[in-house]
């Protein structure tokens, strides 16, 4: 029983952080219908940046990790700027290898710069463990947790208390119509990709806690989609939600079966949930017409 | 585009792929010197054409399939894979010869496809991506984990040299012998194929699926169908890896390729056989060409020992492939039909 527990508890918290992922490849998807592959590499890009600015410039912690959010919003913008925004209009394929292409690059710039070597982030984040009855819970891991859950209220109050969050939930509604009411469609697109960057950036810093540094973060940010996709692709709740559900359930899968079956529990997960239930959990029901 | 001065008199020359005198010379020409090539070039460009004629068939059964049918795939290595394994394992371990694993491979490859298209029943376009993503993940993992003590795990798998006859399949050009004319056969069918009934329900399809179903296709036989030819093509593609390499691994298959065999079809242009050919070798060469200057990098740049190649070639192929979408996302292909049309209706404009 502990250990049925301890297993939900595993995936509660490693799902916290899919859930900050699966919240930035919502936030883009939601107002330019494009689904962010590169968010993987982006993540890396995130835990690379902490890197550099805390570990190899010796910046202080409150001025590093700003600086860190700074430039994953940079990178965020370049990307729409640069890449996403000549292929509006263009079929769907054209994005979805745009994105992939995109994190592959993403991905040879920073083994450029940084190298394969895995490299530890500077401990910022209290230490040790916590005992619940029997089960026990990384305090680095209780409080990625928690930060992950801070980041989504932040931004779902965002989304609900602010202008521009009105003018970005208006354009996930109609483009042309938001465009009609004075909206710039244009500045919501790049402001969803600076704040999806920054989301990036703040889930690639806490798993780049956990894990190290290095190439393998993208990997992670690969098993995220599964959870997108069970949240439904629209719904910010949908993907924590999501993501907290294919923590556990690897986590249990993994536990109480076998091992191996973890790595690919959530594409399994994805497989059934695209036969049963292709729009998520609580995603919008599509009607076509010809 | 006809030249000035040709008139097709009847159906069957208004079909013909190869329709002048000149044409013919050149085919059979082109023909003769591909099959005498390895007697004049030296073994590492008799390994490239192999590897081009390899990917060549994988990226035809996905330009089948993406192309023509407009399904996206990001699984087609992990296709390739089950290919190679069942290649391998027929031959390492029950000793059966190529001439029977290639068909074999083809169909195991051909049935996996067709579970993995099952939930086009349901969906398409971006989820559809997703399956084929999950695909990407689920293949190599089985293969490494199920029965690792047959497959190597993730160990190679030592497959052993192909027989014909007498002959012992070796060395690279006696396996050109094999690669190539199985190219040519794969590309002359994917041609074709393009141009049948069923061609045409698979453009039906991608241009308008609820169209094409209330014009009479099937559109979920005809998903699967081309779900079918596409692991066919990555099966065999596999299966003649496997006998190449001989020596084949999961991380032989992973999702860079998929994608980069995507980018290919890109670069090429989708929905059309040459460009496969096109964006392969514009590609393949391009890799070569990055390799070469990697080498000699290391020389500058000594404190980046090892990753300076690898990070090289990621983001050259990723840079011209993003450069592709933005500036021609119809491929060499397209430039290919523009140049043949400026030189046929010379000294014309239009």
């Amino acid at each position: 029983m502990t250990e049925l527990l301890q297993y939900i508890a595993n995936g509660f918290m490693v799902g916290g952080v899919y859930a900050l992922i699966a919240l930035g490849i919502v936030l883009i998807y939601k107002s330019t219908s494009v689904f962010n592959f590169a968010v993987g590499h982006m993540m890396m890009f995130g835990a690379f940046f902490c890197w550099t600015f805390i570990d190899a410039f010796k910046l202080p912690t409150w001025l590093g990790l700003p600086l860190c959010l700074i430039g994953g919003a940079a990178l965020g913008l370049l990307i729409e700027r640069l890449m996403m925004r000549p292929l509006i209009g263009q079929p769907i394929l054209s994005s979805i290898a745009m994105t992939l292409v995109v994190a592959y690059l993403l991905g040879g710039i920073a083994m450029a710069i940084w190298g394969v070597f895995q490299r530890p982030l500077p401990e910022f984040l209290p230490g040790g463990t916590l005992s619940i009855s029997g089960v026990v819970f990384s305090i680095e891991l209780v409080w990625s947790f928690f930060l992950a859950l801070a980041i989504f209220g932040i931004l779902a109050l965002f989304y609900q208390r602010t202008r521009t969050g009105l003018a970005m939930r208006a354009t996930a509604e109609d483009h042309q119509v938001a465009q009609a009411r004075g909206i710039s469609v244009r500045n919501v697109f790049g402001l969803s990709w600076a704040l999806a960057g920054m989301v990036a950036v703040a889930g690639g810093i806490l798993l780049g806690y956990q894990l190290g540094v290095s190439q393998y973060l993208s990997l992670v940010g690969l098993r995220a989609f599964p959870a997108v996709l069970l949240g439904g692709l629209e719904s910010i709740p949908g993907a924590v939600v999501g993501g907290i559900l294919v923590g556990i359930l690897e986590n249990l899968v993994g536990g109480l079966i076998n091992p191996w079956l973890m790595d690919i529990t959530p594409y399994i997960v994805v497989l059934l949930v695209l036969i049963i239930r292709p729009d998520g959990l609580f995603g919008l029901k599509r009607i076509e017409r010809i | 585009m006809r030249p000035c001065g040709t008139f097709d008199e009847n159906y069957a020359e208004d079909m013909a792929i190869v329709r002048t005198r000149l044409q013919w010379i050149l085919l059979i020409l082109g023909l003769v010197l591909l099959l005498a090539l390895p007697l004049f070039i030296s073994g590492p460009i008799v390994n490239l054409i192999n590897l081009i004629g390899i990917t060549v068939i994988a990226v035809h059964g996905l330009n089948i399939l993406t192309g023509y049918t407009g399904q996206i795939n990001l699984g087609q290595s992990a296709f390739m894979a089950v290919g190679a394994y069942t290649s391998g394992l027929l031959s390492a371990n029950l000793g059966v010869p190529f001439w029977i694993t290639l068909p074999c491979a083809a169909l195991s490859t051909g049935i996996v496809g067709l579970i993995f298209g099952l939930p086009s029943l349901r969906v398409k376009g971006f989820y559809l991506a997703m399956a084929t993503l999950a695909a990407q993940f689920i293949i190599p993992t089985l293969i490494v984990n199920i029965r690792a003590d047959i497959t190597g795990g993730v160990h190679s798998l030592v497959v052993p040299s192909p027989k014909l006859g007498g002959f012992v399949l070796r060395s690279s050009q006696s396996m050109y012998y094999i690669i190539i004319p199985l190219t040519i056969l794969m590309t002359f069918f994917a041609k074709n194929l393009a141009r049948t009934g069923v061609g045409r329900a698979f453009v039906a399809i991608r241009d308008n699926d609820l169209a094409a179903e209330v014009a009479g296709v099937n559109v979920f036989r005809y998903k699967l169908l081309a779900f079918f030819i596409c692991s066919v093509y990555a099966g065999v593609a596999g299966s003649l890896w496997a006998h190449w390499v001989r020596a084949i691994n999961p991380d032989h298959f992973t999702l860079m390729h998929s994608i980069w065999f995507l980018g290919m079809l890109i670069v090429g242009g989708m929905g059309s056989t040459v460009g496969a050919i096109f964006g392969v070798v514009f590609l393949r060469v391009l890799e070569e060409g990055t390799k070469i200057l990697g080498t000699n990098m290391i020389g500058l740049f000594p404190t980046l020992v090892g990753s300076v190649q690898a990070a090289l070639t990621v983001s050259v192929y990723g840079l011209v492939i993003i450069l592709f979408l933005i500036f021609e996302p119809r491929g060499l292909a397209h430039r290919w039909e523009m140049f043949k049309a400026s030189y046929r209706l010379r000294p014309f404009a239009y």
